[in-house]
């Protein structure tokens, strides 16, 4: 083992590289505190103008509180769809396993771009029908959401679910469980951290999707993403880099959520 | 294996998604392709523009080169860092996680701008070479193709590394300290032994660094500034500057086929469980 560590040449590479994943992250800190209007570096003086024009505008404040109804919506049909279609999958090994879920991938592989224009055509299609669910309403960009996050939704339960022993299952059905008490009573409680991690990271997906919800909103549905875009494309609007601050503070908080689900799901299997 | 009572309820289980995705996904992608051949007249005209008109060309061209650019950057950077993760000492591997995923969990907005805010002219980068002395013009780090390929390969460097670390988390140990007891070198063990056997990793890598970065459009479009626009962002444009849907829709139908023909090719590098953290 001793021998495989990595060497010096090896470890500067890879501290390089840790760098680079690192410094935009840590560059959006500085000029956060910029006084000036436009995107640059604090010249000696710090401001909070940016994050007090994040309060002042309630256009922010109106973006979290939509793209947290949509992650929530997204989140839940992902979920649910995913959880049910996993277990199908796993339960009754069905003839063309690898082709279902190779069809449920689809909108991963295919490019983003695609799915963009995909759901573009859907939602202006709903939106000759009815005023609720299409373009630029919020249960439409929840439902392109839930389109596009499906498919992490499906590998976390798959992976979850092939971890798990078979055998609990057969001992269940041969002691005479049905269907109900087979999915609910065995394996469900098997892989709930495996479903925690998929709503969790569907959720974020929903809640930093951009290239889809370009396509599909103009001035109602407006995501936060939606609203960083808009202040990124031409005159760079600093206070894009102090919701970027808050922004990543939220997400380590998150990931550190997720290691500790998974740290306690680790103990609690073994 | 199961009786014939539970195909329905097989059905049961796997039809709301498959449901779900055949009408909101499958369905509607039939009407872009109806788009490509009716707008603005019936015809194939639009797929003889994506194969002929010059601008078109160019973009492809230029998609193209910037996507193996990325995809080779992304690999080498990746590999180290993997190693890294697999097989440093416990410290090393918990940084180099977080390393990983902390980017990996983060908007693809917020690290665009991130890359904005250390390139652009008045960033921390030209700032401070100015305030060195070193320049005493800004450099024009972003708003060109230089800017898209560093943001993109930020940008993906971790979907390589999952691939890759899965490689060499399952290489047998034994293999490698077969090849000391034979008296191989370092760097030999490295070279002849261990990269060899990740290659299966590393093509896996390459193939959804590769298709990502084709259908990618939000990094190009903010540190591209409209200079070096890509293949996903005239798709954009043809969709809501120029109004031109039946070009963007021929665009799109072409490469769903071109990834099509990519992956039916190198199905069995692909592994599913690798493009989640």
């Amino acid at each position: 083992m001793q021998s495989s560590r990595p060497g010096p040449i090896l470890l500067i590479i890879a501290t390089a590289v840790a760098l680079f994943l690192l410094m935009p992250l840590l560059a959006v800190v500085p000029v956060s505190f910029t006084p000036q209007r436009f995107l640059s570096m604090p010249n000696g003086v710090l401001s909070l103008r940016h994050y007090q024009a994040l309060i002042d505008n309630p256009a922010w404040g109106q973006s979290v509180l939509l793209s947290l109804r949509i992650g929530i919506l997204s989140s839940a049909i992902a979920t649910v769809l995913a959880t049910m279609f996993g277990l199908g999958i796993w339960m009754f090994q069905p003839r063309f396993s690898a082709l279902l879920i190779g069809f449920v991938l689809l909108p991963l592989i295919v490019p983003p771009v695609v799915s963009a224009m995909t759901l573009y055509f859907l939602m202006t299609t709903l939106s000759a029908f009815n005023s609720f669910i299409g373009y630029d309403t919020w249960i439409g960009v929840a439902l392109a959401h839930a389109v596009m996050i499906t498919p992490f939704a499906v590998v976390l339960i798959l992976v979850a679910l092939f971890q798990v022993d078979r055998r609990i299952d057969l001992a269940a059905r041969g002691l005479g469980a049905n269907l109900t008490t087979r999915a609910f009573r065995i394996i469900i409680p098997n892989i709930k951290f495996g479903i925690a991690t998929a709503a969790l990271l569907s959720f974020v997906l929903s809640w930093e999707e951009i290239g889809v919800t370009l396509f599909i909103t103009s001035v109602n549905a407006i995501t936060l993403p939606r609203l960083m875009w808009m202040g990124l494309r031409d005159n760079i609007d600093p206070a894009i880099a102090a919701i970027s601050v808050l922004l990543i503070i939220v997400t380590a908080v998150i990931l550190a959520l997720r290691i500790f689900i998974e740290r306690r799901g680790a103990s609690e299997t073994k | 294996m199961t009786g014939k009572s539970a195909v329905p309820r097989t059905i049961l289980l796997l039809a709301p998604l498959l449901l779900f995705l055949g009408l909101a996904y499958v369905v509607p992608f039939l009407g872009v392709i109806r788009w490509s051949v009716t707008l603005p007249e019936p015809g194939l005209g639009q797929y003889r523009a994506v194969l002929t008109d010059p601008l078109v060309q160019s973009v492809f061209i230029r998609t193209l080169r910037i996507c193996l650019i990325v995809t080779a950057a992304a690999l080498v950077m990746a590999y180290a860092i993997a190693y890294v993760w697999v097989r440093g000492t416990p410290t090393q591997r918990m940084l180099a996680e977080f390393c990983i995923l902390v980017p990996f969990w983060i908007s693809v907005l917020t690290r665009a701008f991130g890359w904005l805010a250390l390139l652009s002219n008045r960033g921390l980068i030209n700032t401070w070479l100015q305030a060195a002395g070193i320049i005493s013009e800004p450099l024009a780090l972003a708003r060109n193709e230089f800017g898209v390929i560093v943001g993109m390969t930020h940008f993906l460097i971790p979907f390589a590394v999952f691939p890759i670390a899965s490689a060499m988390r399952s290489i047998d140990e034994r293999v490698l300290l077969a090849a000391r007891g034979m008296g191989a070198s370092r760097s030999r063990i490295f070279w002849s032994v261990f990269v060899p056997l990740t290659y299966g990793g590393l093509i896996g890598a390459a193939l959804i660094v590769f298709v990502f970065a084709l259908g990618f459009f939000v990094t190009p479009a903010i540190l591209g500034g409209g200079r070096s626009v890509m293949v996903a962002e005239l798709v954009y444009l043809r969709i809501f500057q120029s109004p031109d849907w039946g070009l963007g829709a021929a665009i799109s139908v072409v490469l769903v086929i071109f990834i099509g023909i990519l992956l039916a090719l190198m199905r069995r590098f692909i592994k599913p469980a690798h493009l989640v953290g």
